[in-house]
């Protein structure tokens, strides 16, 4: 061993080149604080960017900041309607000009050069004659820089009826929620289903989201990038549905597990297959989970308008025997089924896998690594093959989850783009099984929410969409929201790589 | 530190110099990277910056090329007082910098890689590439750097990358040039190709700082050496007034042994025997040529060879990461030639690979993870497929202790960690276990000096310990250093396997270069041209 005393061995490696302080302790605090603060700040400026979008595009809004109707009244006695005859003069021109409305008649006509309709319009030469002066009886339009305020309330209005929409489709209405516990604790439990509606909604919204986000995260971990997902999704719901609604007369113990299995399974090999040929062939796996995804689609379509079809018009499945059902926990409209909790466990299986077995150790390596991978040994193939059975059979799994718990059929529009959502979920979440869960209740909450604000607030839906963008962009490009924010970033442990080259 | 004026020249002494750094400190948190550096570079000399990793070298050519800004301190260009504030700003004031990594786009042509954020336009709206490639065609010429402006750089050779790299330094009128380490990915043709190189740029006028851990080169290229430990300088002295001894003891900070004692070998058993090996390359051309040797334990048999010549490939070969044509291998008694890397490993085989980060390490894994790269799934490491995290650190905690692995912790991502320690975690986990043959290819490729030190002589203890040490490196004084026997590989074949004591230098590298060495005149006075080069 060397003489001279290591001068410390506490001190960081410095590296040539690069800042040192990520080397400490305390800056590693700083890049574990990063890790939460950039996804709560992508979310509160999505949300805020979101509300933006949502205040001008709201008609009403749009109005209250450039027409705001006063009529002209002396005495002057409602402020939320009349203006004074002074103040009139003062903001506008002392004579009628087109725009304004004038009462003649006791009909509100509106001023207007070429009168198309007598009856709501009169032209400005008539109505000049009518009010040979501005005063009462004339209603002016104000605009924003002299009424400020009118067109800040409505802005604030229209953004808080949304996001209070949002917030009541997804989590609930809190004074009901108060009074339906209230009156539990008294013996009466009628009002807790309506009261909790929205918060299982968003749960069982998110529970495919789960499991498929696991299932793309767990294929970006082994350095894949399974776009079929969706495929099979589709897969594993058809194989899941069958075993659910053809065999007869086993109990539940027996077939609930066997129709989850089948799932899996079916999901598994659909992952498998261009698994098996990005190990033996190096074909890229993007282009074939793709391809494979439309030949499952297909395969769907055929099955459920023929084989798999009930009796009737709809392309749809015959229901699942009673034996293969995930219990529902609660009473309707409360549609939480057990199968979130199977989604939960699945989230606590692939931790233990990615982070505790050898098996996980090799699939991370073989992401992290490919070569390195080889040189301590792990088999590229057969990580491969692995990781995407294990993925497909994930996304299988989500499949069986939503027939078994939910909807106890499966229908020929059966997805909602899980598939491709996933990818965005997997990313937020960084690929971890907590960071997809979290990211998956965020998603379960916008789209149980997103009903709710259309028809309350007739928000479109697609402005959940663009606040769900949003939230990915800021999350997948921190840089963003460090520039906006101004915050240097800490030390990351490194990048995810998404998908390599051909070269595997 | 004071300049010895004796070596200046009168006009030299009367011209102030060209770039002047007075007491630059950088403080990162919790660390003095530059702890008032004076540095002085006078028009038309070249100044080598030495120092060991993390003495503070690169942070303090950042601070020049406008990468960092320093907390202390002074930038005098030209007489004048100035900030730089970036890269931009630097090459606009004539500084110029060849990174070590180089910063070229493989697909795109040198032209387009020179005129990179400097395009000249015609007409206002059209790139101009003859006119950059004129320019590049004079500048080729007139500093003697051959390049081809219409090549793509990606099927260029190292060595001319770097001139594609040094061409671009000089297009944008640099003046003072900065190069970062630039032999360490040249063979030793290249590197002298390449000193040719800056001599002529400074017989024009340039004025040249380039860092470097490699004595050889210091002395036989600087006008002045700086060396700087810990973030202070040390000393400023010339060649005439130093050795290599002197310097690597300024570098460390102690005495340093360069020569390794080592006791004479006691050969044992042969544990590796290779047998007409013949190995194809990934252009399936046959890299490895019908090549047979043996190692016995306790023996270090060096395979000198300019990279290029197939050691890689045999290597690969070897350690079961690439299939074999023909041929033999036999590992204590075992045949491996078709086993899989780890039926290799499990047969007490040890491997430090060339490509340390590429192919001995996971980069974004920690260093407890990296520890056990190869061992994770044996007890105690594992238990029916699950980890036990609690073992995995504690024996990570041990190695570091034991092979001093500077590092905050061993969770640290083994990114964050420099090149040299890097290297010694791959040894800690190689060496830990029982072996009875190590395969080591450049195992100091990128090191700086006490590093070097620290491997080689774990290399001879293992060696004495009985182990067989097959050592491929193209550096001739790491294998003269520490081989018993040496062979040389060129074009795939074996030349000659001879005892280290009874071959010079210049032989080898006339083996090394193809020569077949035999008793006749043209060899004779090619050794001693050679012998006298190498004295220069």
């Amino acid at each position: 061993m060397s003489e001279e005393k290591p001068r410390d061995t506490q001190a960081p490696a410095v590296i040539e080149g690069e800042a040192p302080s990520a080397a400490l302790p305390r800056a590693v605090r700083a890049a574990h604080r990063q890790t939460l603060l950039v996804p709560l700040l992508a979310i509160i400026t999505a949300l805020i960017l979101s509300g933006i979008l949502i205040v001008v595009t709201d008609l009403e809004v749009i109005n209250a900041f450039t027409r705001i109707p006063r009529r002209v009244a002396d005495p002057f006695t409602d402020p939320a309607s009349e203006i004074s005859l002074e103040e009139a003069l003062w903001r506008h021109p002392p004579e009628v000009i087109v725009g304004d409305v004038v009462v003649v008649e006791g009909k509100e006509l509106l001023v207007v050069k070429v009168v198309e309709d007598a009856t709501k319009q009169i032209s400005l030469a008539d109505a000049r004659r009518q009010y040979p002066k501005l005063g009462p009886g004339v209603t002016i339009h104000l605009n924003f820089f002299q009424k400020p305020m009118i067109g800040l309330r409505a802005a604030w209005k229209s953004v808080s009826v949304a996001y209070s929409a949002l917030f009541e489709g997804s989590i609930g209405n809190p004074a009901k929620i108060a009074t339906a516990i209230r009156a539990w604790a008294a013996g009466d439990s009628s009002l807790l289903p309506e009261a909790f509606y929205p918060f299982t909604e968003s749960l069982v919204t998110a529970t495919p989201y789960i499991l498929v986000g696991l299932a793309v995260a767990l294929s970006f971990r082994a350095g894949l990038f399974n776009i079929g997902a969706e495929g099979q999704y589709f897969i594993g719901g058809l194989l899941s549905v069958y075993v659910g609604y053809s065999l007869k007369g086993l109990p539940v113990y027996i077939h609930l597990p066997l129709t989850i299995l089948a799932g899996i399974v079916g999901g598994g090999l659909w992952g498998a297959i261009p698994g098996f040929l990005k190990a033996t062939t190096g074909a890229h796996e993007v282009i074939n989970t793709i391809m494979m995804n439309y030949v499952a689609f297909a395969l769907s379509d055929w099955l459920l308008n023929g084989p798999m079809k009930r009796p009737g018009f709809r392309p749809i499945s015959p229901d699942i025997q009673p034996s293969a059902m995930l219990p529902s926990l609660f009473p309707s409209p409360i549609r939480f089924h057990a199968g979130f909790f199977v989604a939960l466990a699945c989230a606590a299986v692939v931790y233990w896998l990615l982070f505790k077995t050898t098996i996980g150790f090799e699939l991370r390596t073989v992401g992290a690594n490919p070569r390195g991978a080889r040189y301590a040994g792990i088999s590229l193939t057969r990580n491969f093959v692995l990781a995407m059975f294990l993925s497909g059979g994930l996304a299988g799994l989500a499949a069986a989850n939503e027939i078994m718990g939910l909807i106890h059929y499966m229908p020929n529009a059966f997805s909602a783009g899980y598939g491709f959502d996933s990818i965005a979920l997997a990313l937020l979440g960084r690929s971890h099984p907590v960071g997809v869960v979290l990211a998956a209740l965020l998603f379960g909450v916008l789209r149980a929410g997103a009903t709710r604000m259309q028809s309350a607030a007739q928000i479109p839906l697609d402005i959940i969409s663009i606040l769900q963008a949003m939230i990915i962009i800021f999350i997948a490009a921190p840089e963003i929201i460090r520039a906006i924010y101004r915050f240097r970033a800490g030390r990351e442990g490194g990048e995810m790589l998404l998908t390599r080259g051909w070269k595997a | 530190m004071l300049m010895d004026e004796a070596l200046l020249s009168e006009s030299e002494k009367r011209m102030p110099p060209i770039l002047e750094l007075r007491g630059i400190t950088k403080v990162f948190p919790g660390v003095v990277a530059n702890d008032h550096i004076d540095l002085a570079l006078n028009q038309g000399e070249i100044l080598a910056l030495l120092g060991e990793n993390g003495a503070g070298k690169t942070t303090l050519m950042n601070i020049l090329y406008g990468l960092y800004a320093p907390n202390e301190g002074q930038i005098i260009i030209r007489g004048q007082e100035t900030t730089i504030h970036s890269p931009s700003d630097a090459i606009s004031r004539g500084i110029g910098m060849v990174h070590q990594h180089f910063m070229l786009v493989p697909p795109l042509t040198v032209t387009e890689n020179v005129m990179l954020g400097n395009e000249p336009v015609s007409n206002g709206l059209f790139l101009d590439r003859r006119k950059c490639a004129e320019q590049i065609r004079e500048l080729s010429t007139t500093y003697g750097l051959a390049v081809d402006p219409e090549a793509v750089v990606s099927s260029l050779p190292v060595g001319v990358q770097q001139r594609v790299e040094i061409i671009k330094v000089l297009y944008r009128q640099a003046d003072i040039l900065i190069l970062d380490e630039p032999t360490a990915v040249l063979t030793p043709q290249e590197v002298q190709d390449l000193f040719q190189v800056i001599r002529a740029l400074v017989g024009r006028g340039k004025s040249l700082i380039f860092i470097t851990h490699k004595l050889k080169e210091v002395m036989a290229l600087a006008d002045r050496i700086m060396v700087l430990r810990q973030g202070r300088v040390v000393g400023t002295t010339t060649p005439a007034e130093t050795n290599e001894n002197i310097l690597a003891s300024m570098m460390v900070g102690r005495e340093v042994e360069l020569a390794v004692t080592k006791a004479p070998a006691k050969p044992k058993d042969v544990v590796l025997d290779v047998q007409h090996l013949h190995v194809l390359d990934n252009r399936h051309n046959l890299a490895v040529n019908d090549v047979s040797f043996q190692v016995r334990g306790g023996e270090v048999l060096g395979i000198a060879g300019v990279q290029g010549n197939g050691q890689t490939e045999l290597v690969e070969a070897l350690t079961g990461l690439r299939k074999v044509l023909r041929g033999k291998v036999y590992i204590v008694g075992r045949d491996t030639t078709k086993a899989s890397p780890r039926a290799i490993t499990e047969c007490a085989v040890a491997h430090v690979p060339e490509d340390r980060q590429r192919d001995g390490l996971v980069l974004s894994f920690p260093v407890a993870d990296n520890l056990v790269l190869n061992t994770y799934y044996l007890p105690p490491f594992a238990h029916s497929g699950v980890l036990q995290q609690r073992t995995i650190l504690s024996t990570a905690t041990k190695l570091v202790q034991e092979f001093d692995i500077r590092t905050p912790g061993v969770n640290t991502l083994v990114s964050s960690l420099s090149g040299g320690n890097q290297q010694k975690v791959i040894v800690a986990r190689e060496f830990s276990r029982p072996i009875k043959l190590l395969i080591a290819s450049q195992p100091t490729r990128g090191l700086d000096v006490g590093s070097i030190e620290y491997i080689h002589r774990r290399i001879v203890e293992k060696r004495d310990e009985g182990t067989g040490v097959l050592l491929v490196s193209p550096e001739l004084d790491e294998i003269m250093k520490l081989s018993d026997r040496i062979a040389v590989m060129y074009k795939g074949k074996i030349r000659t396997i001879v005892q280290a004591d009874q071959v010079t230098r210049e032989q080898l590298g006339l083996l090394m270069a193809g020569v077949e060495l035999s008793d006749n005149s043209e060899v004779k006075a090619a050794v001693s041209e050679q012998a006298e080069g190498e004295d220069q």
